[in-house]
């Protein structure tokens, strides 16, 4: 049968995660999509975001013309500081990070399992140079890892696995998977459907992903 | 009398020895000491070890450097990047070896460096590739709490090169937003920090609640002019 969902644009994907983000929370949204994140938080919350190249109250681009190159964020792109923003050297933004003190962070993945491992730094191809990042602190150190990706791979493989075959990130680290056909909670019993995109049913979800859904 | 400031960046970088392990803040266009960097290629210390974020990107500073052959292990969190062919080319020649640690592992590992403490059990990497020495075997773990942590080690410094705002005679240091980066806490970590400075103040301008690094830590000042970077593959504003 021809599928009659459509999937959630990156957009509105990132809508979705914002919408989950309370007001007052401290928040560190990972290069690539999660960074589309701050776009979408919905009028009235306040949400602090941290750069882990030690920027707290990180604000939207400059304007063009207007980029300082001493204030980037972690994707090395210019960024703003909001009135009410703190600048702190690695060690402290790291301990920030690694101390449980950020309420949220946003990461995106090659992998997560039904119990939460992450991996989401390497592909583990033989010859490849490989590269980490801050990834392995923030998965391990927010009070909440979520993940941010398409549910299936280019080749439609799900990346929603049992076992991560990737190399680890971080295990039993990811909460919640927002994806753009569902939203799922990891759990040390397995997954739980948060919601799916109209016309998605859970069984069709589950033939998907090919791991039960808990009840 | 204390008088840190360094006439030039060769008298500040007199006494790097071959085989030094040389600590280079900065994080992207933020906070890179180049020229440090360059002095460090023309003052000709060999089979130097490099702490740094990344590997160096496009053909100057730490890439430079690296290309002339002076350096015989990085350790770094974040080697690849679409810039960084020097170091890629002289990696899978087997030409320089390689550490790779979390950012935050780094960070936390070079301020146990600077402040005394023997190693620390962190959960950050655990269960994953990186919980494993270079020779493959595994480091020591210890559950506490009901969690998996790898014990980590400190890295120490001989020397550290770092760029700060402005500074004083005594060393005193403040930065300049997002350069802040590394420079804190490495120069804390080695035993001879050099900072370059874009401006020098006479003692007691700089507000001392304001003071980031404090100019125990700090051996000498360079005052250097202010220029845009265009490391990390960013072109200056115009």
């Amino acid at each position: 049968m021809t599928p009659t969902y459509q999937p959630r644009s990156k957009d509105e994907l990132a809508r979705r995660v914002a919408a989950d983000i309370h007001d007052g929370a401290y928040v560190n949204l990972g290069i690539g999509m999660p960074t589309r994140v701050a776009n979408h938080i919905p009028p009235g919350r306040e949400v602090i975001l941290q750069s882990e190249n030690g920027i707290l109250g990180m604000g939207p681009a400059p304007a063009p013309g207007q980029e300082d190159y001493d204030l980037i964020n972690a994707g090395k792109q210019p960024v703003t500081l909001l009135p009410g923003g703190a600048f702190f050297h690695h060690a402290d933004s790291f301990a920030m990070m690694r101390g449980g003190h950020l309420d949220i962070c946003v990461l995106g993945a090659f992998q997560v399992s039904a119990t939460g491992d992450l991996a989401n730094w390497s592909t583990g191809e033989p010859g490849a140079i490989p590269a980490v990042g801050g990834a392995m602190d923030l998965a391990i150190g927010a009070k909440q890892t979520w993940v941010m990706m398409d549910l299936l791979s280019k080749s439609g493989q799900s990346k929603v696995v049992a076992q991560c075959t990737y190399p680890l990130t971080g295990l039993a680290c990811v909460k919640r998977i927002y994806t753009d056909l569902a939203t799922l909670e990891c759990s040390p019993q397995g997954l739980r459907l948060i919601d799916a995109v109209e016309g998605l049913g859970r069984e069709a979800l589950q033939d998907l992903i090919g791991l039960p859904l808990l009840d | 009398m204390i008088d840190k400031i360094a006439s030039s960046v060769a008298d500040a970088l007199r006494g790097v020895r071959d085989g030094a392990t040389v600590l280079i803040g900065g994080f992207g266009t933020a906070g890179i000491p180049l020229e440090l960097i360059e002095g460090l290629i023309d003052q000709g210390a060999r089979d130097l070890t490099v702490v740094n974020n990344n590997a160096g990107n496009g053909d100057t500073g730490l890439a430079a450097l690296l290309q002339a052959g002076r350096v015989r292990k990085i350790i770094c969190s974040f080697p690849r990047q679409a810039d960084s062919q020097v170091f890629d080319a002289l990696y899978r020649q087997g030409r320089i070896e390689l550490e790779l640690v979390p950012q935050g592992n780094l960070a936390e590992r070079l301020r146990a460096a600077g402040a005394g403490i023997g190693a620390f059990y962190t959960p950050t990497g655990f269960g994953t590739e990186l919980a494993l020495n270079p020779d493959g075997s595994p480091k020591e773990t210890r559950v506490i709490n009901g969690r998996g942590h790898v014990l980590e080690y400190p890295i120490h410094g001989d020397v550290a090169l770092i760029q700060a705002e402005r500074g004083d005679r005594w060393g005193n240091l403040t930065y300049r937003q997002a350069a802040r980066n590394f420079g804190p806490v490495m120069a804390t970590a080695a035993r001879c920090t050099v900072a370059t400075v874009h401006e020098v103040v006479e003692l007691g301008q700089l507000d001392p609640e304001a003071i980031v690094t404090p100019g125990i830590h700090v051996s000498h000042v360079v005052p250097v002019p202010r220029r845009a970077t265009t490391a990390g593959g960013f072109k200056a504003a115009a």
